[in-house]
């Protein structure tokens, strides 16, 4: 044959891709998506009828609606905004309120969001403890400012050649290496109840990467300024173990465990400097 | 002479950290831009390891078995002066990473554990589980972190190059670029630029690679006059998971660490896979293939799984797809090894490869072509470097798997360096170095997208675009094929002139820059597929049945476009083999 095709033609032609008006008569997706034009214009909801494929994620949902902007009642409207980049809840970009729940949208499959029947409705907001910048895209950098705070690093002597790392056994990089995978997606942040701006509390990302650098044999040698940018205000003990962090976690990142160490490890630092300084 | 040089990096993902640690640790200031927050960058998304000839594992592995191994993956194309160096670098490269604090996995001794990979006989792939990407940036993207703390690296997150600044002579004096929120644009002065922003995935469509990966700074670049090398090589990868938004990579880890591929012999095949017999399965790769099995260079693996389907129509359920089996490694095995990958698979498919082999097809997944660089990744642009997957200079004709994330810091590396020691001798720019005149031309590019009344929309026309690419231009190539791809880009081209945006407003705005990149795909797709055209041989990821060999008298060369009235303008230059002698390359052989 002389041509090829790459995936499963089902997927991949484009009378598949833009679906035709037969189709589109067809079984639909009822989605209400939260809107919000700018960071101080009042939110509306937008509703959506997208013609029905097998195997559609909430980001392919999206992508439907940008080639095709017109709302349920027929209206044209603008693509949604939102944070998408890897496709495959690595990257850490694409959290939202999906059926209310904080989760990333890549991964969150159509057919097992809408029943058994796949008649319900699909609703999709921004995550709500974050400034909005538009639609469903919000302001995150709180974290990166975090992990600057707690110095969340290892202090290398520069990128020249000096050899190899310390040896660590398996077990450690078995301890390390789940806190690693954090993907500052900031779902953890987002479900807890004591992320607000009357605690200033840091969450627990930032709280695992302390874990992660303090038991780390060279990034130890920052453990007691980690631990002391952790025992003011907004600190680790802050946390209220309501636990929602570490069910909510798409990466299960060990993260009420961290909590449990940093904190041990902060009060254990606050009684020395007490003695010492 | 500056006292302190100013370098601007464009693209946060390995490539550029790596680029940037070396600037700030020179002393210098760097301006980092970015579309996405650097840590969201695509190299994360590498799963496999990285390589480097370590030789933990007693097998007499050197670097130049890897330099060997690299260049002969890459059928010759590649210049060898610059794969001969990065080999060498490799194992200080990685001895870097683990101080850094990667959590590569660890023999019981504490020492790094290696696995195999693609196209080569040793264990020299260094690992973090299979998320080896992910923690590689994480270790760069924490270094560049502590040097914005200190004020020695600011980043413009949120931002998209649109443009180089060139002065009357052609030399780089900083860059244009949109702020993706205000949308506002801005030129920003530098001594120099770095240009690392990766492959060129969405131009095919549906890929592996992240949504961010346009290629739409290199074509920028090209049309201002920097050459784009062996724009025609591109890898199909043979394990990706199919999707409706995009192909998910399933690693060459997974064979690494043994996965088999196969198929039923029997196309009328009706049992489960697990409950076929051994006698009833084709491991095709290992009877095609019996001294590297599974492990062929992707480019090979990708052709047979496509002649499985395509000729011996042996895909699974008459579905093209074939199988990629672990189900006969154990469970701790694997979750210690590969958990990463195989979540993903759960999440994505709904099934547990650990209990049902993962139904797989080749996807569109590096871009081995890219900005052409000499030897100190600079471009034919005075004052403008590309590094990683955006440069052309490393992979040749084929990448070998765990060479790309070597190849990124490498390359940022050597371009860091470079950059200063060129803005060191750097003359007072003439006049305003070219700013207004280019801020200028972008502004008239962002009014003609937003006034445009037309009744096309960039997403419908990028969805042709990508159907196209994939279909003429990946994993077989004929020349009628290309013609027409070619044909329908330029009326792609046309068509877009008439684009009626549905969103005009001025914040954060996403198809309006969709619209800028969308023109800039459509340039690059043509380079990619006039090379393809041009080039009457098959060489490594590059195969057209009417021409089935590798021809060296007529096209051991590299393909160097230019843009030229508008289109691509094809000429070819001598590759470097001073080192070793092409040879032909045959993975078939047992000896």
């Amino acid at each position: 044959m002389a041509t090829t095709v790459q995936t499963p033609d089902t997927t991949h032609t484009p009378v598949v891709q833009s679906a035709t008006a037969a189709q589109r008569s067809a079984r639909t997706i009822k989605v209400e998506i939260k809107r919000q034009a700018t960071p101080d214009a009042a939110a509306r909801t937008e509703k959506f009828e997208i013609p029905y494929r097998p195997n559609m994620n909430i980001t392919s949902l999206l992508g439907e609606i940008a080639c095709d902007p017109v709302t349920s009642s027929g209206q044209a409207t603008t693509p949604i905004a939102y944070d998408a980049n890897c496709l495959e809840e690595i990257c850490g970009s694409c959290a939202m309120l999906i059926n209310g729940r904080a989760r990333m949208a890549c991964s969150a499959l159509v057919d097992k969001l809408t029943g058994p029947k796949g008649e319900g409705t699909i609703t999709l907001a921004p995550l709500s403890k974050f400034p909005v910048v538009r639609d469903l895209a919000v302001d995150r950098s709180v974290l990166f400012e975090n992990l600057k705070a707690v110095k969340a690093w290892v202090p290398i002597d520069g990128t020249y050649d000096l050899g190899g790392g310390p040896r660590q056994f398996p077990q450690l990089q078995e301890t390390l290496y789940p806190l690693s995978n954090c993907i500052s997606c900031t779902i953890c942040m987002e479900v807890c109840p004591q992320f607000n701006d009357s605690t200033n509390f840091v969450g627990a990302a930032t709280i695992a990467q302390v874990k992660l650098f303090n038991n780390h044999p060279t990034g130890a040698v920052l453990k007691e300024e980690r631990l002391r940018a952790l025992a003011g205000d907004g600190g680790v003990q802050e946390c209220g173990f309501a636990q929602n962090c570490v069910e909510a976690c798409p990466k299960q990142l060990p993260l009420t465990e961290a909590i449990s160490d940093v904190s041990r490890d902060v009060i254990v630092q606050q009684v020395k400097d007490f003695f010492t300084r | 002479m500056p006292t302190t040089p100013r370098i601007i990096v464009v693209g946060g993902g390995l490539a550029g950290l790596a680029a940037v640690i070396k600037i700030a640790e020179a002393g210098g200031t760097v301006d980092l831009f970015s579309i996405v927050p650097v840590k969201r960058s695509h190299s994360v998304c590498a799963q496999g390891g990285i390589n480097a000839a370590k030789d933990l594992k007693g097998e007499g592995d050197t670097v130049l078995k890897h330099f060997d191994d690299t260049v002969y993956g890459g059928d010759f194309l590649a210049n060898q002066t610059p794969v001969k160096q990065m080999t060498a670098q490799g194992p200080a490269i990685i001895d870097l990473l683990d101080r850094m604090g990667v959590p590569f996995n660890r023999t019981p001794e504490g020492l790094l554990d290696f696995r195999r990979f693609g196209g080569t006989l040793y264990h020299r792939t260094a690992f973090a589980g299979a998320t080896t990407g992910q923690q590689l940036l994480y270790a760069l993207d924490e270094q560049v972190r502590r040097y914005e703390s200190e004020g020695k690296v600011t980043k413009y997150e949120g931002w998209e190059f649109l443009s180089a600044v060139l002065d009357d002579n052609g030399a780089t004096r900083g860059i244009c670029a949109m702020d993706l929120r205000s949308m506002a644009l801005r030129t920003f002065p530098a001594d120099a630029a770095i240009i690392c922003t990766g492959g060129i995935g969405a131009i095919f469509g549906k890929s592996t690679n992240s949504v961010v990966c346009t290629g739409s700074a290199q074509s920028a670049l090209y049309q201002q006059g920097a050459f784009y090398a062996n724009g025609e090589f591109i890898q199909v990868h043979p394990t990706a998971i199919p999707g409706e938004d995009k192909l998910r990579l399933m690693s060459e880890s997974a064979r690494g660490e043994g996965g088999r591929v196969w198929v039923p012999r029997s196309k009328d095949e009706k049992r489960v896979a697990r409950s076929i017999p051994e006698q009833d399965r084709f491991y095709f790769l290992e009877e095609w293939y019996p001294k590297y099995g599974n492990l062929v260079p992707r480019d090979i693996a990708t052709r047979a799984i496509h002649r499985i389907v395509y000729q011996e129509d042996l895909g699974i359920d008459g579905q093209p797809m074939v199988y990629l089996d672990l189900t006969h490694i154990d469970r701790a095995t694997l979750n210690r090894k590969l958990e990463g990958i195989l979540e993903i698979y759960e999440k994505f498919v709904g099934d547990d490869p650990r209990d049902v082999p993962m139904k797989i097809f080749p996807g569109m997944h590096y871009t081995m072509g890219g900005l052409w660089v000499d030897l100190h990744q600079q471009t034919n642009i005075p004052g403008l470097f590309a590094a990683g997957e955006a440069d052309y200079s490393i992979h040749g004709a084929n990448r070998l798997g765990a060479n790309s994330l070597l190849s990124c810091i490498y390359g940022g590396f050597v371009a860091g360096p470079c950059a200063i020691e060129y803005a060191k001798s750097l003359a007072p720019q003439p006049g305003d170095g070219g700013h207004a005149a280019e801020i200028q031309r972008q502004r008239e590019k962002n009014e003609a997208l937003l006034t445009s009344t037309g009744t096309e929309n960039p997403f419908k026309l990028w969805r042709e675009l990508g159907e196209t690419m994939t279909r003429h231009a990946t994993i077989i190539r004929y020349n009628d094929g290309l013609a027409e791809a070619d044909a329908k880009i330029v009326e792609l081209q046309a068509r877009s002139k008439n684009i009626n945006l549905s969103d005009k407003s001025q914040w954060a705005n996403t198809s309006f820059a969709f619209g800028r990149q969308l023109d800039n795909m459509l340039h690059l797709a043509r380079v990619v597929v006039q090379g393809a055209a041009a080039r009457d041989e098959s060489r490594g990821a590059h195969y057209k049945p009417d021409f089935p060999e590798r021809n060296d008298p007529d096209f051991l060369k590299t393909t160097k476009a230019a843009f030229v009235d508008g289109a691509p303008q094809l000429s070819y230059e001598d590759v470097d083999t001073q080192y070793i002698e092409p040879r032909a390359r045959n993975y078939a052989a047992t000896a």
